[in-house]
């Protein structure tokens, strides 16, 4: 047994509740500061409100490699806004106040490094956070932030591709506590039509090597889609869409999509 | 059993640290297309028919050895000092960057892929991969920041008369960085027949080791030239740096020569006291960006800044893991040089040997201008003349005001 399986997840216990009470978790993605930091606190409020089980807030990098044009947009809005690394902090404990779902936090490694991955760590963990989502940071590259995170015990999500080796696939659920980040198509995040047999395959060769919490994203948009995934998978991953949704129609707007996409877990 | 006691061998170091420098910090979708780029680089580096192949294409399509031209007259404005410029804007396409891309263009055919991507600042990268995907049959796209496809609008047109696909990139700051993320996300959506032709020494393993392997020639020929015409080691060796792939192209064959010094000369803008500079290695410090380690210009949360440069190859917020760690070691010492003090040896040079530099390679060239002065006219200094100067007879024009009205039209 790994260290990542001995220390509980808060994630994991959501997603787990999420599978005994409907078909799986729904998680659902925000950059922080978007489209300022107090509406952002308030979208990720009714993400929760209305039926997102898990939160990925996303810290707005000036570098994003993994990132579409929607997500790319939104967090440069926030980086020209004056986001500082501080109000991703301020964002989870405002969020973990007003309702009790995890908090993910994603962010691209440089943050963290200039942070101090220590100080990162503890920062997360004394505003209510989960963990983090690490899309440019693999385990063979995460020492550091292995040790940092088992010993404040917070979440780590690494991702899992259509590409990667069967070892290293191991490597990711052998290490990841919280789930397994599965990229459901190459390429970068943004709403997509079809979702195309990768993602099954994958999530079918990840529990293959043992895991137990594989949740899905990168183009997931709608209900349908979700609850494809769910059929296969323990959570889905909405991101684009939403942040979509937020930047045409505001904090209702996004509230309402929430609702909708809810309906696809069987909610 | 003996223990190994001799000196370090710095040429040797392969990655993928160099010191504390280096790595791979990349979306997993890319890391099976990194170790298959790596499995099939040491594979050719392996394979005397690669090499030969290689050697061959340079002989007869770059136009290699590249010359060395001794410049007296503009070395009377530097102290006096001997001077020598290693000739790598006489390469087809026009500067070092071919050596890079040919090697990569050789690996990718290797492997089946049909599809060559590239970012581009000034051009000269991106006009190197054109022309190979051209000479190989392979399809090329290539990435460049909205502002450089301003500023060098000749290279814009010469790629695409190569048959290649330029996309502007509108996102970021629209310069050299923002290609590199545009080309990295076409490569995580297409890498089952795409290969990325990274052009220069950054990124992650194994692009700074291999790209490195590529460009040493330029040094490995340089040195043996400089021998054989002086009898001995230059005293310095200067060129520009940018991301880096000309200053360790000719840096490398003389790391384990200790009494030759290493210079590289960073863009310093309007000046490394203003907000407006490239001088990531001056003024930058230690943190990962496109996929390495190194050290680049950034902001307290580690947010990259934008860099500022007259010259658009040169205006890149990072540099290369092994100049990182060069200077860390104190093997290498880099230092600013303003867009103004560049001009001045880009003027300089024209008129005093009929030579027009490429604008990064002006850098080099006022650098060992004032490096001249210091060291003396005893002194034997080698420049590497990265690339020549048509691509920016517009910049220099506007610059100089030697545009007749309506010339551009």
């Amino acid at each position: 047994m790994t260290a990542a399986s001995v220390i509980e997840s808060p994630v994991a216990s959501a997603i787990e509740a999420s599978r005994l009470s409907r078909a799986g978790a729904l998680i659902g993605y925000l950059p922080v500061g978007f489209p300022s930091l107090d509406e952002s606190i308030d979208a990720a409020v009714a993400l929760v409100e209305n039926g997102v089980d898990v939160l990925e807030l996303g810290i707005p990098y000036s570098d994003p490699v993994m990132d579409g044009p929607v997500i790319q947009k939104a967090t440069q809005a926030s980086l020209d806004a004056g986001f500082r690394l501080r109000d991703a902090f301020t964002a989870v404990e405002k969020i973990r106040a007003r309702v009790d779902a995890p908090v993910l936090l994603m962010t691209y490694w440089n943050p963290v490094v200039q942070y101090g991955v220590a100080r990162f760590a503890d920062d997360l963990r004394s505003a209510g956070g989960a963990g983090l989502i690490t899309p440019d940071l693999t385990v063979d590259s995460g020492a550091d932030w292995l040790v940092e995170s088992d010993r404040t015990g917070l979440d780590r999500v690494f991702l899992a591709a259509p590409t990667s080796t069967e070892e290293r696939l191991r490597l990711a659920v052998e290490n990841s506590r919280g789930f397994v980040y599965t990229v459901s198509t190459m390429g970068t995040t943004g709403a997509r039509a079809e979702l195309g047999l990768a993602a099954e395959k994958l999530v079918g060769r990840l529990r293959s090597v043992g895991s137990t919490s594989a949740c899905v994203g990168i183009g997931v948009s709608t209900a349908d889609q979700i609850a494809e995934i769910l059929s296969y998978a323990d959570g889905a991953i909405v991101g684009s869409a939403l942040v979509r949704a937020l930047a045409e129609d505001g904090v209702d707007g996004v509230a309402r999509l929430a609702a909708q996409l809810a309906t696809g877990t069987g909610r | 059993m003996t223990i190994d006691t001799s000196p370090t061998h710095l040429r040797d170091e392969t990655g993928p640290f160099f010191g504390e420098f280096g790595g791979r910090f990349m979306p997993e979708s890319l890391i099976a297309a990194l170790d298959e780029l790596s499995a099939a680089y040491d594979e050719a580096k392996a394979d005397p028919e690669f090499h030969r192949e290689l050697a061959e294409l340079h002989r007869t399509y770059t136009g290699r050895p590249s010359i060395i031209t001794e410049v007296p007259r503009f070395a009377e404005h530097a102290g006096g000092a001997r001077i020598l410029l290693k000739r790598e804007d006489l390469n087809h396409t026009g500067s070092h960057k071919i050596c890079n891309v040919l090697g990569q263009a050789l690996i990718a055919k290797r492997i089946g892929k049909t599809r060559l991507i590239a970012e581009t600042g000034a051009g000269q990268h991106g006009v190197a991969t054109a022309t190979a995907a051209a000479l190989f049959g392979m399809e090329c796209v290539v990435y460049m920041g909205e502002v450089d496809t301003e500023r060098q609008a000749l290279n814009v047109a010469r790629m695409r008369l190569l048959g290649a696909e330029v996309i502007p990139v509108t996102t970021g700051t629209r310069t050299l960085k923002d290609a590199l993320n545009e080309a990295f996300r076409d490569w995580v959506a297409n890498v089952e027949n795409t290969h990325y032709l990274l052009g220069t020494v950054a990124g992650p393993h194994p692009f700074p080791v291999m790209v490195r392997d590529f460009v040493k020639i330029i040094g490995e020929e340089a040195r043996q030239q400089v021998i054989d015409m002086t009898g001995a080691l230059p005293d310095a060796v200067v060129a520009c740096v940018g991301g880096g792939s000309n200053a360790i192209g000719i840096f490398h064959a003389f790391l384990d020569d200790p009494d030759v010094a290493l210079h590289g000369f960073e863009a310093g803008g309007d000046g490394v006291d203003t907000l407006r500079h490239a001088a990531s290695i001056t003024m930058g410090r230690p943190g990962v960006l496109h996929g390495s380690r190194s050290i680049m210009l950034q902001d307290e949360d580690g947010q990259t800044v934008d860099s500022h440069s007259i010259s658009a190859g040169l205006d890149y917020p990072g540099v290369g893991p092994e100049h990182a760690w060069l200077a860390s070691i104190g093997r290498a010492t880099y230092t600013p040089v303003t867009d103004a003090a560049a001009m001045q040896a880009f003027r300089l040079l024209c008129q005093t040997e009929g030579i027009i530099p490429a604008i990064e390679s002006a850098h080099a060239l006022a650098g060992a201008i004032e490096l001249g002065r210091t060291l003396g006219e005893k002194a034997t200094i080698l420049i590497n003349l990265s690339g020549r100067g048509d691509k920016d007879v517009e910049t220099a024009g506007a610059y100089f005001g030697v545009l007749d009205a309506g010339a551009g039209a």
